[in-house]
């Protein structure tokens, strides 16, 4: 990854609400994510195809667990250990038991990967397992670009109510993500 | 879905304060140690001699060492709720051995060697090995809990340091009941109290720790 301590000062600033910040953090995590998902599924001779679905598993996962960085070490070695626990995790399940050594994936990865974004094809069917009110957030938020605050209009609620609405969803997401493979 | 518009999502989700682990962690023993210390003053009550105990340098110096093993016990349940691999987990008992292992001297230079055995036996070391993990699972109960939020590298041994965590606020608790004080009888019984917390801890780390 690039510059550490930019990313660590984007999460910085994302923790005292810079939500701009906290976006293009993400970006970047998720191309460099893609590039060592896409690596370490061919280092494991598996196909590329549900790298997106590891991305965004990953993403998930240091978006709930984004409390267990410590401010005063560098943001990069926490992401790479979430990175390497949901790669190893994913592998596992699949039945892939060998050790892939994604230390070495993430230190040749200098720069970001440029592959182009792909689309989750799990996250599609987890999507339609949650609660209907959980997905309707989901959706307006995420696939039509609606603030909470209009997706609460549409829906009549208010705008705090949708975000605790979206926040049960998205950990119900990242549960479903673990059982739908296991 | 596309991974941007699951950006959208996460941005969305807007951040509360931070519960670091640590913080976590002392809510959960400030709230489990309210109810063991509940059942504490309904089923055991303190020592009747307590202010007088405060005066021997057997009950304080273990008062230390139950301080000692919750402060360390602490340090590397916190470290072991992060995904980064925690540095040395046995350097953070370090402290802990070298008293223990002081303690354990001093008190075999100044006690004959006669009552070594009383001392070690003393006169509570089965409701010690009841009372430790009696007053350790609610303080355990949410430890896990917590636990839940953060991101563990390895869930057994998280599981595992809340087990020791929890086990260490009990013994903190037990302490004041107990009339034996030689570090004799708490390195030996206190210690083997702690076990079986340790065990539930690990097998529930494993189980519900998971990420």
């Amino acid at each position: 990854m690039s510059n550490s301590d930019d990313l660590s000062s984007l999460m910085r600033a994302a923790r005292a609400g810079d939500d701009e910040a906290y976006r293009r953090l993400l970006m970047q995590v998720a191309a460099w994510l893609r590039g060592i998902t896409r690596r370490g599924l061919a280092a494991a001779g598996r196909r590329v195809d549900d790298s997106e679905d590891i991305v965004q598993e990953a993403l998930l996962a240091m978006h709930l667990k984004r409390d267990t960085w410590d401010e005063t070490q560098p943001l990069e070695p926490w992401l790479r250990a979430i990175a390497r626990h949901k790669l190893v995790d994913h592998l596992r399940r699949r039945g892939v038991t060998d050790h892939v050594d994604i230390e070495d994936l993430t230190e040749s990865l200098a720069a970001p990967a440029n592959d182009p974004a792909g689309s989750a094809a799990d996250a599609r069917h987890l999507l339609a397992g949650l609660p209907e009110r959980q997905r309707h957030i989901v959706e307006g938020i995420s696939l039509e670009g609606q603030s909470a605050r209009e997706v609460g209009a549409r829906l009549g609620m208010s705008e705090g109510a949708v975000r605790v609405t979206l926040h049960r969803a998205l950990k119900a997401l990242a549960n479903a993500y673990r059982r739908d493979r296991s | 879905m596309k991974t941007d518009q699951l950006v959208a999502a996460l941005v969305a989700d807007r951040k509360g304060p931070v519960w670091s682990p640590a913080r976590l962690m002392a809510a959960a023993i400030a709230i489990g140690g309210f109810a063991s210390i509940a059942i504490f003053a309904w089923e055991f009550g303190p020592r009747v001699d307590l202010a007088a105990a405060f005066g021997t340098w057997r009950f304080d110096l273990k008062l230390v060492l139950v301080l000692v093993a919750l402060v360390a016990a602490f340090g590397a349940c916190s470290a072991l709720a992060r995904p980064v691999r925690a540095g040395s987990v046995p350097r953070r008992l370090l402290p802990l051995v070298l008293l223990a292992v002081a303690a354990l001297v001093l008190e075999l230079a100044v006690l004959p060697q006669a009552s070594w055995t009383t001392r070690l036996i003393g006169s509570n070391a089965l409701v010690c090995l009841t009372a430790i993990p009696l007053f350790a699972l609610a303080p355990l109960a949410g430890l896990i809990l917590a636990l839940r939020r953060t991101a563990p590298a390895s869930p057994t041994w998280s599981g595992a340091a809340a087990g020791a965590l929890a086990a260490a606020a009990g013994a903190a608790i037990y302490a004041f009941h107990c009339f034996d004080d030689s570090p004799l009888f708490v390195l030996t019984w206190y210690s083997l109290a702690a076990l079986p917390v340790i065990a539930i801890g690990a097998l529930a780390g494993n189980r519900l720790l998971r990420w």
